[in-house]
């Protein structure tokens, strides 16, 4: 019960620049989300088309976890333990226009289906085949606390392997993405001191 | 435990309004959706000036709960809800529309010193609260958590299950043989749940929340992230899934949800142990439905009794389930709750009387 | 008919996000579901709404989506003879 969890590794997308364990892998000035997350999708020369039918939360949250689980094998135990502010805000806010005006009112199922917010992990779930254990907390600042004792939780009571963690915050032109995965073998030690300076910095 | 529901302001008046089979699901204008079935709450009262309808339905769930209680660090908060506030985007107020904002309004209202944690998760979000809850004091986190869930009925959603065709245009019909969509439905649900066995109804005995990871609105033809849920939770609590008395399903009333969970239910051999859907009463209550259908479920536990699946009239899944269709007295000792929705998410927990 | 048709993969491709799909590399005969674009449940409920909202064309039974979302040709078809705007 008492063996320590580790950090193995972390990914970063932040101000158009796309990090693994700190090193950068992708950067662009493109000052706009929406053209930044394209260009990053088509350097990383991933073959999947339904990329491009995600929201824009979805898109961030996915690529985080792309360039971070793409070496990893055993993916199905690996649970799921996503926070961000803004919920699905963003897409909220899109969906609402379209029923705001009565004479002009055409609701679209594809928009409205990511007006949740666990959708990103969803959409994560699927493409790496994690049958596992998700949930999706919303805070004004990543919860440090519940977060780390949720994922040892989840690894002590043998429900998960291994715990992908993090923060994925989207509203209109303000992004952030920090996500770590949390394993019985890595570098840093996972503590909350260790993952509030991961994903606050 | 306490609710808010169509069918009463409290518990007591909900489970004598259930136990006359009364439904809350009746026709409503909302907006743009002229005369539609839905289970609205009539004639919400004013508690404060400066509450939300739905920080309204959320304070009177919680405020008999916790007005008894000091509150102090190891004391958590969990809101659970799907959509909030969510009226506020058709006024373009967006920041008001934050569920944080909606969490900290209430934690600073009944006195919480410790940061409100908030779930989104779909339909399953009232379910998942309750495991989240028992999971952090199991680390340690709390003592105790009080758990609160609530979802209105908005056009915001109507309008998204609109055009999913999810909706259906008669009272639903949980694993029906006509059933063709939801009802939707608005309710606030509180729990508490502690550390100390003292004054306990149920232990929660085991849970899970497994994903399909299949599609992300339809659920997964086999089952499979149900069945690994409920599995979970079996495992955990140590028993067999013959152990089981009674399932309260989700039992949505769409085609393919009643179906994937007749398969699921049918793959652990399950099919005997009588299981209904509260969906008939309720309508589906989104983020409240996981929270509202369990506390229902405690208080059958408590008084050994079932209640028929309002709207079910022919056998409609390819898997047998044994769905209750009249009232029933049975002694009940384990129970089921589980929950599915949209992002492939699943949910299941299994509940012990305490002495039983 | 054939501008009809230019116009619908038009906007199905701009529906639907087909990012790497040009109105060039869509036959008017190819299978929009299954095999051929590859198309989902949530993209058909799109094309419902599609119908509605360019042709003023409301289907109340999604079943009856099958047959006419079955290609280029067959929804063009179905608009022509239903498009009320």
């Amino acid at each position: 019960m008492d063996r320590p969890l580790y950090i193995s590794h972390y990914s970063k997308i932040e101000n158009g620049r796309i990090s693994v364990d700190g090193n950068a892998i992708f950067h662009t000035d493109e000052a706009q989300f929406f053209a930044f997350i394209k260009q990053a999708f088509k350097n990383q020369q991933i073959d999947y088309s339904k990329f491009y039918k995600m929201d824009n939360l979805s898109k961030l949250a996915f690529l985080a976890a792309e360039v971070l689980l793409n070496e990893e094998e055993d993916k199905e135990d690996i649970a799921l333990v996503l926070s961000n502010k803004s919920a699905s805000l963003d897409t909220d806010v899109k969906y609402q226009g379209s029923i705001q005006d009565a004479a002009n009112f055409f609701p679209s199922p594809a928009v409205f289906v990511y007006t949740l917010a666990n959708i990103c992990g969803g959409e994560i779930g699927i493409r790496h085949g994690m049958k596992s254990e998700h949930v999706f907390f919303v805070s004004d600042e990543f919860d440090a606390v519940t977060i780390f004792n949720y994922a040892t939780y989840l690894i002590k009571s043998l429900k998960a392997k291994k715990v992908l963690c993090g923060w994925v915050e989207l509203f209109e032109e303000n992004y952030k993405a920090v996500l770590y995965l949390v394993e019985e073998r890595g570098t840093a030690l996972h503590t909350t001191d260790t993952i509030n300076k991961l994903v606050k910095n | 435990m306490n609710c808010v529901t169509p069918l009463g302001l409290d518990l007591h008046s909900n489970w004598i309004a259930l136990l006359e089979e009364n439904t809350g699901i009746d026709m409503h204008t909302i907006g743009y959706f002229e005369n539609i079935y839905t289970a609205k709450i009539k004639n919400l009262p004013t508690v404060r000036s400066d509450l939300t309808y739905l920080e309204t339905m959320l304070y009177l769930a919680l405020e008999p709960l916790v007005k008894l209680k000091n509150l102090d660090t190891k004391t958590g908060f969990i809101l659970s809800t799907t959509k909030g506030n969510i009226d506020f985007l058709s006024e373009g107020k967006s920041e008001e529309a934050q569920l944080n904002k909606l969490a900290v309004k209430l934690a600073h209202l009944f006195g919480f010193i410790t940061q409100p944690i908030v779930i989104s998760h779909a339909c399953v979000s009232g379910l998942l609260a309750v495991s989240v809850a028992k999971r952090l004091i199991q680390m340690g986190q709390f003592d105790e958590v009080f758990v609160l869930a609530g979802d209105k009925v908005s056009e915001f959603v109507l309008s998204g299950f609109g055009a999913f065709q999810a909706m259906s245009a008669n009272p639903c019909k949980p694993f029906d043989l006509n059933r063709d969509g939801v009802t939707l439905g608005e309710a606030a649900g509180a729990i508490l749940v502690t550390k100390s066995d003292e004054n306990a109804l149920v232990e929660i005995v085991g849970e899970g929340a497994i994903n399909d990871a299949n599609h992300i609105s339809g659920p997964s033809r086999t089952g499979e992230g149900l069945y690994q849920s409920i599995s979970s939770a079996l495992k955990e609590a140590g028993i067999a899934a013959s152990a089981i008395d009674f399932i309260s399903a989700h039992g949505t009333a769409t085609p393919y949800n009643d179906e994937m969970e007749a398969i699921a239910f049918s793959r652990l051999g399950m099919h005997k142990i009588p299981i209904n859907s509260l969906k008939g009463y309720y309508g589906h209550t989104l983020g409240a439905s996981g929270l509202l259908e369990l506390i229902i479920s405690i208080q059958s536990l408590q008084n050994n009794k079932l209640l028929p699946t309002k709207g079910f009239n022919l056998k409609g899944t390819s898997k047998d389930v044994n769905i209750v269709t009249q009232a029933m007295d049975i002694p009940l000792t384990y129970i089921l709750k589980t929950a599915s929705g949209f992002g492939g998410s699943n949910c299941a927990a299994i509940l012990k009387k305490m002495n039983g | 008919m054939e501008e009809l048709k230019e116009e619908l993969k038009g906007k199905i491709i701009e529906v639907l996000n087909l990012e790497d799909i040009s109105v060039a590399d869509i036959d008017d005969s190819d299978a929009l579901f299954g095999d051929g674009l590859g198309l989902d449940s949530i993209d058909a409920l799109e094309l419902i709404v599609l119908l509605d909202k360019e042709y003023g064309i409301k289907l109340s039974d999604p079943k009856q989506g099958k047959s006419i979302f079955e290609s280029v040709n067959t929804m063009a078809d179905y608009i022509a003879k239903n498009r009320t705007k």
